[in-house]
């Protein structure tokens, strides 16, 4: 299962590489929807809470543009019949899909973060949020190919994706945006911290071993 | 919490409790008319047959 | 599959519950002192709020039994206990804002988790139709309905607790009508009240599903009938 979720990971990100197709969407997303911040609310600079939620509804929202085209190739192609073979393979499927999708994220948070604290951010940025962005992360991309798998089955895929993902994403959020926010404030001290991330923890545990359990029953062609 | 007085209080109330009804009888309305539906399409075929 | 076993003493008791608890409710229930007589629409709203989410969630087990044993009649059990938890959740955020608008002079507040909560839950399971009727193959439209039906089964308590955590930072938790300690009469008319709503619930779900089998019996006879000559 581990070399199957490998290959098909290394075929999505050369091919990734290749067509470019999700992750520059969604960084260019992402920095434009900063600058939209900047009109719409009319500040130079962010802190504490509004900083916060400002990056992290816009990480979420570019997700969208990411989930989307997860299974996009396999589905219009037709590439996903060559792909179903046992139920373990399939785990794989998922795991591979997920994992693909964590990189896209990482990549884009690699270049929208430093985008964001030029553009908007008051305070700097700390070394916590690493860990804040592994967790989520980690649920951002397991929900994340639950979903487009499940929008993949239908045709209206551009539809169900935001409805489904995003209520979805909301304890996510929650948590994230909790626990960014003292990070975000001049005085720091991210006393809370500990109680946001486990609540990411517990969100993360519960969607991995979901999705893991449930993904053997889509795909079943 | 205000309290508000039982005149005004009690439209709000009542506003509540006739949400609850209508919900319930709007469903019903539709179930009933499924099932009169289906009982016209059993006398069709019994006759058709 | 009958599922039309026990409809009648069901309704029964759905109608003498449902009585009662209104009767209790306006002749029973002592006038909280601090709400005035607007805290009535708690008995109404919550019930629907707590019989909606259990829907929920009974739907998601459902789909569970749908997925293991591959039987369809469980995929139209679920989908029809998630159907009305969605009809109910529309009443309940109708009749939350109608308290809200009372109580608070706003249609919407942001203090209550439990309503809060509940409009995520909304949002999510709304999705649902778009997804079931989008997939035509009957077997992958019941089994990707199914997968939601878990996924977001499971999403319930999650959401129920993150937004509870969030709001409790920012709004700390006055005693709210919806915990906390309830004097006799109204644990009773509450109770009662939830009492009615459950059985409610189960006897329209018995009914729709009932009404489903007849159709889908129907559909049945009828290519058959088309099928044999006379």
């Amino acid at each position: 299962m581990i070399r199957s979720a490998s290959a098909i990971l290394r075929k999505d990100l050369r091919l990734e590489a290749r067509t470019k197709e999700s992750v520059p969407a969604m960084l260019l997303f992402s920095v434009t929807a900063f600058v939209l911040f900047h009109f719409g609310l009319d500040r130079d600079s962010l802190d504490g809470e509004l900083a916060s939620g400002v990056l992290w509804v816009t990480l979420l929202l570019a997700s969208v543009i990411g989930v989307t085209r997860l299974f996009a190739a396999e589905r219009e192609q037709g590439g996903i019949d060559g792909l179903l073979l046992s139920p373990a393979d399939r785990t794989g499927l998922f795991l591979a899909k997920a994992a693909a999708l964590f990189v896209y994220l990482a990549l884009v948070e690699l270049v929208a973060l430093p985008a964001f604290t030029l553009l908007l951010l008051g305070p700097g940025l700390q070394p916590e949020l690493l860990l804040i962005l592994l967790l989520a992360n980690l649920g951002l991309a397991s929900v994340g190919a639950l979903v487009s798998a499940l929008a993949s089955e239908g045709r209206a895929r551009e539809l169900v994706v935001p409805l489904m993902l995003l209520p979805l994403l909301t304890p996510l959020l929650i948590a994230a945006a909790g626990a960014t926010e003292p990070l975000f404030s001049g005085d720091g001290g991210p006393e809370d911290l500990g109680r946001w991330l486990g609540l990411l923890s517990l969100y993360d545990l519960v969607f991995v071993l979901l999705s893991v359990a449930v993904f053997d029953y889509l795909l079943d062609d | 919490m205000p309290a508000l007085p039982l005149d005004e209080a009690g439209k709000y109330v009542a506003g509540a409790y006739v949400v609850f009804v209508a919900l319930i009888l709007i469903y019903v309305a539709i179930l009933g008319a499924k099932i009169a539906r289906i009982a016209r399409e059993i006398d069709e075929m019994a006759s058709e047959k | 599959m009958t599922y039309a076993r026990g409809l009648k003493p069901l309704s029964i008791a759905t109608v003498v519950a449902t009585v009662v608890g209104f009767a209790l409710v306006f002749f029973y229930a002592p006038v909280d002192a601090d709400q005035g007589f607007v805290q009535k629409i708690f008995y109404v709203h919550v019930p629907m709020a707590i019989v909606a989410l259990c829907g929920f969630v009974a739907g998601g087990l459902m789909a569970i039994k749908h997925l293991r044993s591959r039987d369809p009649s469980w995929d139209m059990r679920s989908y029809v206990a998630i159907h009305m938890s969605i009809i109910l959740g529309l009443g309940v955020l109708i009749t939350g804002a109608i308290w809200a608008k009372a109580s608070w002079g706003h249609w919407w507040v942001w203090d209550e988790p439990v309503l809060v909560s509940f409009l995520v839950v909304f949002l999510l399971y709304c999705v649902y139709y778009p997804l079931r009727f989008s997939i035509e193959d009957p077997e992958r439209q019941a089994r990707a309905s199914s997968v939601f039906a878990i996924a977001a089964g499971a999403f319930v308590p999650i959401n129920f607790a993150a937004v509870r955590l969030a709001e409790s930072f920012t709004h700390p938790r006055v005693l709210s009508q919806t915990g906390g300690d309830l004097p006799g009469e109204m644990r009773l008319t509450f109770l009662v009240c939830l009492a009615a709503m459950a059985l409610l619930f189960v006897t329209l779900w018995k009914l729709e599903l009932t009404s489903k089998h007849a159709a889908m019996s129907l559909k049945r006879l009828r290519t058959r009938l088309a099928a044999a000559p006379s």
